[in-house]
């Protein structure tokens, strides 16, 4: 009962920088409590990312494949995860805080009847009775000491808090999860995604985010930041306000409730720096900070700030960038 | 349609809370309000009622100081009250075995929940109760449907990437999003019918199977500080200062 089980849902067919920073996240528990990583990967890439993972230092590598899962509920997915966490009797379950895995991973933790973490920035202490964390509490303002109590636990980790484990020039073994014959709901059945085009880097991967608040006032000043984010190959973000005016869709939110994001340079244009838009990404390694308004909260975080206005400064940056890449 | 909606108190957004030495949390003089996620699941109860009949419960779980919130929800429309009284503080699995004692008795047609409380920020509540129900849930709600003849409620889901759209058979459990609807205020004659609406008590005892406490908070602590940085003058010194540290 010391092993880690990290579940992932692949999105391609390689392995992304977060799905394998859970995988670090793993193997740094397995470390802690004195066991091995296996990894579990579910859905219709999980074959074809098998072997990417592989490489990565997991023990083994189980690839759980299943009619239920070609268009999954978040029901399925816990029935797959709590079956074969149940057989492999493991210390912790774990995955990334995708929106996937918080639609299924509490469902297995009433299953295994073990408590759970979520977001999980840190491991600190861990024994035989303990699995100890730290968290992110009251809107992303203070950080929390849990201490996850009994034979077993489930957690979510925030990938942009780890790093992806090396690969490890060995490849674990890729078995077959052994899965119950059914995996849906009898009451629950998915309908359809409608995915938003995505034409630039995904937020939670991209190295840089040019992300804008109310002060780009709708489809005309997001051309411009999206101008300066192709130029730096850079993700778009943006903020609760802008959401909910329908300027953006809903998954480019930034913030608490949207995604948490650390890339290495974050432009905030237009943004006063709500607290809960601040939790969002005030782990990024350099913050930029462009905006009319002196006062705007977000310079107090900013590495670099500009008072200007958006309209002026943003293409004016587009084109320097332009210049010095020649 | 009857319908429980799922209340829990947390501080009043964007309180800077304060720590003791040992790293408690200082609670005196807290002021509390219904978690805004909770107060979702309150307007669209209560939409949903207008829409199709039936009633609307508020339910919580936690102590007598917990009647403020749940006048709350009441004063914006909801029918009756009824909490599971307990003084300690319980764990998200805890919470959801107390609140699937509350449901059973009840045995409504949906259960919405807030999909994050703002203090906690677990988000795991939701998920334990519909398991501990066996009932379906959808989480992240933005658009709910609700066919009561049909029991089936057709609901779009906020995720990674885009909307998905699943179908649940009623009863189920389902966690609003930002994006469901705009709470409305409590009117002055909706403050005073409060006071006159039934709120029950269902003490912890009739809670059976409480699991032990498996999540305990150690301590919290302050974000390590992020200083601020340099105010530039122009986008060209700004440009200047990227190119230097090799970040564009």
């Amino acid at each position: 009962m010391s092993d880690v089980l990290i579940v992932l849902i692949p999105g391609g067919e390689t392995p992304s920088r977060s799905e394998l920073a859970a995988l670090g996240f793993g193997l740094k528990a397995a470390g802690l409590v004195g066991g091995a990583c296996d990894a579990l990967l579910l859905g219709p890439n999980a074959s074809s990312a098998a072997a990417g993972v592989a490489e990565h230092g997991a023990r083994t590598v189980l690839v759980g494949d299943h009619a239920d899962l070609a268009k999954p509920t978040g029901e399925a997915h816990a029935a797959a995860i709590g079956a074969v966490a149940k057989s492999g009797g493991y210390r912790l379950v774990a995955g990334p805080a995708t929106t996937a895995m918080r639609d299924c991973l509490p469902r297995v933790a009433a299953r295994l009847k073990a408590p759970m973490a979520s977001d999980v920035l840190a491991l600190g202490e861990c024994d035989g009775s303990k699995i100890g964390i730290t968290k992110p509490s009251f809107s992303g303002n203070l950080l929390a000491d849990v201490d996850l109590v009994g034979p077993a636990a489930v957690a979510t980790c925030r990938a942009s808090s780890f790093d992806p484990p090396a690969a490890t020039g060995a490849a674990a073994p890729i078995k077959a999860a052994e899965l119950p014959a059914t995996l849906a709901h009898a009451r629950k059945k998915f309908v359809e995604m409608n995915r938003t085009p995505l034409e630039r880097p995904e937020l939670t991967e991209a190295d840089t985010v040019v992300s804008g608040g109310r002060g780009t006032r709708g489809a005309e000043g997001f051309k411009l930041l999206e101008e300066l984010a192709d130029v730096l190959g850079a993700a778009v973000g943006a903020s609760r306000a802008v959401v909910d005016a329908g300027w953006m869709p809903n998954d480019f939110q930034v913030g608490q409730t949207g995604k948490v994001i650390a890339p290495k340079l974050y432009i905030g244009c237009g943004l006063s720096g709500a607290i809960q838009h601040l939790a969002g990404m005030r782990n990024s390694k350099t913050i930029v900070a462009i905006n009319k308004d002196a006062n705007a909260p977000i310079f107090e975080v900013a590495d670099y700030g500009l008072v200007a206005d958006l309209f002026e400064a943003v293409p004016a940056l587009t084109a320097a960038v332009k210049k010095h890449r020649g | 349609m009857k319908i429980i909606a799922t209340i829990k108190r947390t501080p009043q957004r964007d309180t800077r809370m304060k720590l003791t030495p040992e790293g408690g949390l200082v609670t005196d003089q807290l002021q509390y309000e219904v978690n805004p996620f909770d107060e979702l699941a309150v307007e669209e109860g209560l939409r949903l009622r207008e829409k199709h009949g039936g009633e609307v419960i508020a339910v919580t779980v936690g102590p007598a100081g917990l009647s403020e919130q749940l006048q709350t929800a009441l004063a914006m429309g909801a029918d009756r009250a009824l909490r599971v009284d307990t003084d300690q503080p319980l764990d998200p699995l805890q919470t959801a075995t107390a609140l699937a004692a509350a449901v059973r008795k009840e045995s409504p047609d949906l259960v919405l929940m807030g999909k994050l409380a703002i203090d906690a920020e677990n988000g795991q509540v939701p998920l334990m109760l519909a398991e501990l129900l066996d009932w379906p849930h959808a989480s992240f709600a933005s658009k709910i449907e609700v066919d009561p003849a049909a029991k089936i409620a057709r609901v779009t889901c906020e995720v990674d990437g885009g909307l998905e759209t699943v179908e649940v058979g009623l009863p189920a459990v389902i966690t609003t999003d930002l994006r469901l609807n705009e709470p409305r205020y409590a009117s002055l004659p909706g403050i005073l019918k409060a006071k006159k609406k039934p709120s029950d008590v269902m003490p912890l005892a009739e809670v059976a199977d409480l699991p032990e406490q498996g999540l305990k908070v150690a301590a919290y602590h302050t974000l390590p500080p992020r200083q601020a940085g340099e105010i530039v003058e122009s986008v060209e010194e700004l440009a200047a200062r990227l190119i230097a540290k090799n970040l564009v």
